[in-house]
Order: structure tokens, then C-alpha cells, then sequence
């Protein structure tokens, strides 16, 4: 089985889907001859050629606007934001259209997109290239909100996310585009969507995380002596594996929520809250969030003060033990 | 006329007029339409089928039998002009005050009372019908029509779209981005703005100081061109031959229809805020229906008999609309829920039941206040 990093593993998704379905396409700025500012297109336009390896105009609300008129004839877009923090111009099209447009039309139209973006920190880069956004999607209804913390997922999960009828926000942590490789199946497979991982069993504390952060969080566990963690990696944000997350806790009764995102109204505050009306009196300790602040993430100076770290994670599943 | 003043002057885009507000016409232009007489009277049954819909649904609202609605009193040459234009596989795609398309497209009356009743339903397009919904935000459906324009030219298809959109649209964005993204990709799109001169109360020149609208399609590479709006057969000869060229593989086309909103945005709003009834009064001397008419009765085509026949027809049809419209079913709660996914998540599966129950306490319903 081939090694990949998580970059060639989304762009062997691409073209194993390319090349199973016509109507798949990629679009966006720099996508297509020059394979996407991180090479997560490479080779699309050799293979597929200037119709299906799309390069667009600079402007991010007419790639994906266009992208919902292309699915609504039948056609299956998969649009590249080039950038987290480039999402925002193509709000309006994502919340009030694509979101909404099986709703709207009672089932008649669907909008089968997949808006893929690199995805937060870490990587040292400019303003607007370390945005954890991922709130704003889950809280919208009508969409589906995708973040795979490896390549064997990521393949798995894209695969999945293209066939899926409905809008798939897909981020990519891109501190893990390259950081390490990992087996990964030759063709076709799919991760579902909606389906959190076990990373690790364990029975004192339950970590809950997905992208970048998995890969910390493991670390910190590493570190850790004579304490039993379990790791759950959601995965897929919306519609959350609900299941996986209460069993764990449920047998824990300690929870640790790990996250790059600011905290107020993140994801974390959804799932303390969901184990709070769930579980309450089985927990041994309220939910501890190790979080982003609720500041902007800063330059590369500094952004490794505002990420959570391996000690940050210890912090945490400390204070949830020692309750 | 005021637009053969601006014809004097050199003009980046041409202007079209067939038929004055006099009711006059060059009859080879006429001859050029490829139109019947049987068309002309199509298309003015429509435009008049459109205007009893409208006073309708706006008595309707007034009696609170209807939600906020937006009239398009005034503007149906425009609607029927293009909309004649259209085949069965183009696909359309609407702002929201073209009732006059949508029905001529196949959707019935009902179906425009029970979206403006306030019911999902109305945006149900039937199968077969290439029309997409009712959009409320303002230039967004551009980017889908440019979308849906440039997957038939990809799929090697020749049917093209066509896009409704106002003069306030054009400051918009995604107009910007949705005529760029056409004129580089040749979609085969037809841009049709109603300038109906105002954006609820600013005016047409607070949008752009550009002399037309229609000139904005020089800086994407594409043919602009003016039309007079209340001229249904200028609004016909633009739009066919735009589509005709789209179809052709000749790319993008944007077509301003010069005409005007002759009452409120919404039944919200009260224009008499911001606009003189001078100025109202001089565009009803310009209406699009009158001027229909007068050319029909000019060619012999139409009689004082005729017209209280059709009068009295859509009248009909428009108040059995309004019957099927009040005798809906009530709906289940179901459908607040089941059109999110292709498949209802955890969470709405949840919630649809906390609702369900909560009505059940109060025997099916929500509580008496």
C-alpha cells in the first residue's frame, strides 16, 4: 500500500473520483495548470484537462455561486477556496443558497458541492491563512462540515463527501499536509460521513478533537503516565456522531474538548452542552475546554501562544481528574 | 420620447423601441418579429392575466389573506417580452417579482399565491419545469444562472439560461462577479435586468454613474444592449435574439429593460415617500399594456368585445387561484424538518419530535393564548 502525506491523499480522492464520474470537476483560483497553491490539484488538468481542472476568476462568491448553478445542472463541483479566512466572501452564497436550496425547492433541487479549504494555524503563514471558522458551517443548517486529522481519512472522507447529495464543507488542516505519512489504499474507499473515530481506548478521561489537534492530543497522551485516556477524532463536525461521544463519556465520566477555534460558541461549547443535558449525572467532572482564545489567531510570532500544545491538552485532562 | 433624445447623442450600446406608447409600429420591424397575430394577443392576454394577478394579490394582502408581496405593476411587458422568447429547455431563474414569467413558464397561479401565502410549497417547481425559485437576496441568483449556463455548455447541450434581476442588483458584487465569470467561460446566459428605476426608494442614479446599465457588458466582453421595457415586442426582438447568439456558442448577452415600477416595492413600502405622482403619472402614460392594446386595435386585431372577454376570463382564472389558494390543507410540522438532508439527522429527528410533542399536549396544535 502506498505511503501518502494528507495532500496527496485529497489529491488522489480527486482524481480517483475524476475518473469514476464525468461530471466531477475541480474549480478555483490557481487550480488547474499550476495544481492549487498547495498541489492538492496536481496533475487534474494533465489528466482531466482545462474543462474539468478548472481555473476561475479571483473571486471566491463566484466560485461557489457558480458551483451551486453547475450542481443545480447536474453537475458535481468540488470548489477550492484557496484560504480559511477566503470563505467570508463566499458566505452570502453558502448560508443563504446552497444550504438552503433543497429546502427551499422542497426536494426538488439538491446542491451536491464540496467546498474544500486549507484549514487553520500552524503553518506560520499571513493574516487570514490560520482561520479555524468551522463554528459558522456547523451552526448554519443544510450544510455537512467535514475535518480529517490524517491521510487515510481524508482520502475517505473526500471520496464520501463528493457522492454525498448534499453541501460538504471540507477543511483541511494544512499544518498536516505534509507533517507525516501514512498507508493509504490504491482506488476506491469511503470513511462515511457523520461517523467519529475511536483513536484510542482508555477509561479515565475521554479527549474529544478533530484536525490539526488530534495529532497534539495524541502527543500529549503520550506523555502522560498512569492515565487512561480515550481519544475520540469527530471527524465529520456536522451531523455530529452524537453516539460515539456520549458512550465514551458515559463510561469516562470525565470529558477534555480540544480545539484550535476561539471558544465562545464554538463546537465545544455544542458538545459540552450536549453532554451536560445528557450525562449529567454520570459525569465525575464538569467538561474542560482547551480552546483557541477569543482573540484573532496572531502572526507567526505568536501563534504558537495561542494554539493549544501537548501541555496545554495535559492541563486540561489534568484539571478533569483532579475535580 | 425620451429615449430618442439619448438616441442623438453617441451611445455605447444600441437602444430598441418597436412599438411607441402611441401604439405605433414600422410594420417591417413587426414583420422582422417572425410573430402572428395570434402571438400578439398571446402575449397581451398574458400581460393581462398578470395585472389582474397582481391587483389580486395585493387586495389579498390588504385583507391580510396574503403575506408581504411584491407587484409588478408595470413591468409586464418586460416579463412577457422575454419570457415569449423562451424554449421549454431553457432554464430561468428568477428574482421575485416575475410572476409573469414564472406562470408562462408553467407554474399556476396557485402556486404564486400559496409562495406569497407564506407556504414552502409555492417554491415547489413541478418536474419538467426549468424554472429555479423565487430569490430574495438581491444579484445572488446571477452567479447560480452563470453557473447553470456554463454546465450546459460543458455538457455539450444547447439549451441556455436566462436571469432576472434588477437596476439595484447591477451594484451588487455577484452581478459583477456573474457577468465577469460568463464573458471569461462564453456561458451561454442571457442577462435581463428590469430597471424599473428604483431599489425600493433610491433611485436608479445612485446606483451607477454609468449613462446605461446595459454598457457595463462592454468591460466583460460582451454585447449590451437597451431596450424600452414597456415595448414587449423590443423586449421580444432583444431577448430572442440574445438567446438565439447563446445558443450559437456566441457567449453572454446583457439586456437592460428601461422601465419602471409603477406602485409600491413590497406592499411594506409606500412610494409616494420617496417619488413625485408626477413622475408616476408620466410612466402610466407609458404603459406597457395600454400600448399593446392600441397597436392591436390600430391593426383591427382586437374589439371593446374582446377585451371584456378577457377580462372577464382572467378574472376567472384568477379567482378560482385564489379559491384552491384558501382551501389548502393544513401541513404537518414534518415539513419544517424533512427538506434539510437528503437524509433527517439525529438532531432534526429530535427536534421534529420535542415539537410534536409539545403540539400533542395541547391536542395537536399550539396552546390557545
Amino acid at each position: 500500500m502506498p505511503q501518502m502525506t494528507l495532500v496527496q491523499a485529497i489529491n488522489d480522492a480527486l482524481r480517483t473520483e475524476m475518473r469514476r464520474d464525468p461530471t466531477v470537476l475541480v474549480m478555483g483560483e490557481d487550480v488547474g495548470v499550476n495544481g492549487g497553491v498547495f498541489r492538492a490539484t496536481e496533475g487534474l488538468y494533465q489528466e482531466f484537462g482545462p474543462d474539468r481542472a478548472i481555473d476561475t476568476p479571483l473571486a471566491e462568491s463566484g466560485i461557489v455561486g457558480t458551483a451551486i448553478g453547475m450542481a443545480l445542472n447536474g453537475l458535481k463541483p468540488v470548489a477550492e477556496i484557496q484560504f480559511d479566512g477566503f470563505m467570508a466572501p463566499a458566505f452570502d452564497q453558502i448560508v443563504s443558497h446552497a444550504a438552503r436550496i433543497r429546502w427551499r425547492s422542497r426536494g426538488r433541487f439538491h446542491v451536491p458541492i464540496v467546498i474544500r479549504a486549507p484549514y487553520g494555524g500552524g503553518i506560520r503563514a499571513l493574516e487570514h491563512h490560520s482561520e479555524a471558522p468551522e463554528a459558522y458551517y456547523v451552526h448554519t443548517p443544510g450544510l455537512k462540515v467535514v475535518i480529517p486529522s490524517n491521510p487515510y481519512d481524508a482520502k475517505g472522507l473526500l471520496i464520501a463527501a463528493i457522492r454525498d447529495p448534499d453541501p460538504v464543507i471540507f477543511f483541511e488542516p494544512k499544518r498536516l499536509y505534509r507533517a507525516f505519512r501514512q498507508e493509504v489504499p490504491e482506488g476506491d474507499y469511503t470513511v462515511p460521513i457523520g461517523k467519529a473515530s475511536l483513536v484510542r481506548e482508555g477509561t479515565d478521561v475521554t479527549v474529544i478533537s478533530w484536525g490539526a489537534m488530534v495529532r497534539i492530543c495524541l502527543q500529549a497522551i503520550a506523555q502522560l503516565e498512569g492515565i487512561s485516556v480515550e481519544l475520540v477524532d469527530l471527524r465529520t463536525l456536522a451531523p455530529l456522531d452524537i453516539e460515539t461521544v456520549l458512550s465514551s463519556v458515559a463510561k469516562t465520566g470525565r470529558a477534555v474538548i480540544v480545539q484550535e477555534a476561539p471558544r465562545t460558541c464554538s463546537l465545544s461549547s455544542e458538545l459540552t452542552a450536549l453532554i451536560n443535558e445528557r450525562l449529567l449525572l454520570q459525569l465525575q467532572a464538569p467538561v474542560v475546554r482547551v480552546t483557541g482564545y477569543d482573540t484573532h489567531i496572531p502572526y507567526l510570532t505568536m501563534e504558537q501562544y495561542y494554539l493549544p500544545d501537548a501541555g496545554r491538552v495535559q492541563k486540561g485532562i489534568e484539571r478533569a481528574l483532579s475535580f | 420620447m425620451a429615449a430618442k433624445t439619448i438616441l442623438q447623442r453617441e451611445r455605447l450600446v444600441p437602444f430598441i423601441q418597436i412599438l411607441d406608447p402611441e401604439g405605433m409600429a414600422n410594420p417591417t420591424d413587426i414583420v422582422e418579429l417572425g410573430l402572428k397575430p395570434h402571438d400578439f394577443k398571446a402575449m397581451y392576454r398574458w400581460m393581462v392575466l398578470a395585472r389582474t394577478f397582481d391587483e389580486r394579490a395585493l387586495a389579498l394582502q390588504r385583507q391580510g389573506r396574503l403575506g408581504t408581496y411584491a407587484p409588478l405593476l408595470g413591468q409586464e411587458a418586460a416579463q412577457v417580452g422575454s419570457a415569449y422568447a423562451l424554449k421549454p429547455e431553457d432554464w430561468v431563474f428568477p428574482s421575485y417579482r416575475e410572476h409573469a414569467v414564472l406562470a408562462m413558464r408553467g407554474q399556476s397561479w396557485l402556486q404564486l399565491f400559496t409562495f406569497w401565502g407564506g407556504n414552502e410549497e409555492g417554491n415547489r417547481i413541478p418536474e419538467g419545469i426549468r424554472n429555479f425559485m423565487v430569490c430574495v437576496p438581491i444579484a445572488t441568483q446571477i452567479l447560480h444562472a452563470t453557473g447553470a449556463a456554463w454546465a450546459a455548455k460543458l455538457k455539450g447541450e444547447r439549451s441556455c439560461v436566462i436571469v432576472y434581476f434588477g437596476d439595484g442588483a447591477t451594484s451588487e458584487g455577484d452581478f459583477h462577479e456573474g457577468l465577469n465569470f460568463a464573458g471569461v467561460f462564453k456561458a451561454p446566459v442571457v442577462f435581463f435586468c428590469q430597471n424599473n428605476q428604483y431599489a425600493i426608494s433610491v433611485p436608479r442614479t445612485r446606483q451607477t454613474a454609468s449613462e446605461t446599465i446595459a454598457q457595463k457588458a462592454i468591460a466583460y466582453g460582451f454585447e449590451g444592449v437597451q431596450v424600452d421595457g414597456n415595448d414587449v415586442f423590443a423586449v421580444y426582438k432583444a431577448t430572442k435574439e440574445a438567446l438565439a447568439k447563446a445558443r450559437d456558442g456566441g457567449g453572454p448577452t446583457l439586456i437592460e429593460a428601461v422601465t419602471y415600477r409603477l406602485t409600491h416595492h413590497t406592499t411594506a413600502d409606500d412610494w409616494t415617500r420617496y417619488r413625485p405622482s408626477e413622475e408616476v403619472e408620466m410612466w402610466k402614460q407609458k404603459d406597457p399594456i395600454k400600448r399593446l392594446k392600441l397597436y392591436l386595435e390600430k391593426q383591427g386585431l382586437w374589439s371593446e368585445h374582446d377585451e371584456a372577454k378577457l377580462l372577464e376570463e382572467a378574472k376567472a382564472e384568477i379567482a378560482q387561484a385564489v379559491a384552491q389558494y384558501e382551501a389548502l390543507p393544513k401541513r404537518d410540522v414534518e415539513d419544517i424538518f424533512k427538506y434539510m438532508y437528503a437524509e433527517m439527522p439525529w438532531n432534526l429527528k429530535e427536534q421534529l419530535q420535542e415539537l410534536k410533542e409539545y403540539l400533542a399536549e395541547h391536542g395537536g396544535d399550539l396552546p390557545k393564548e
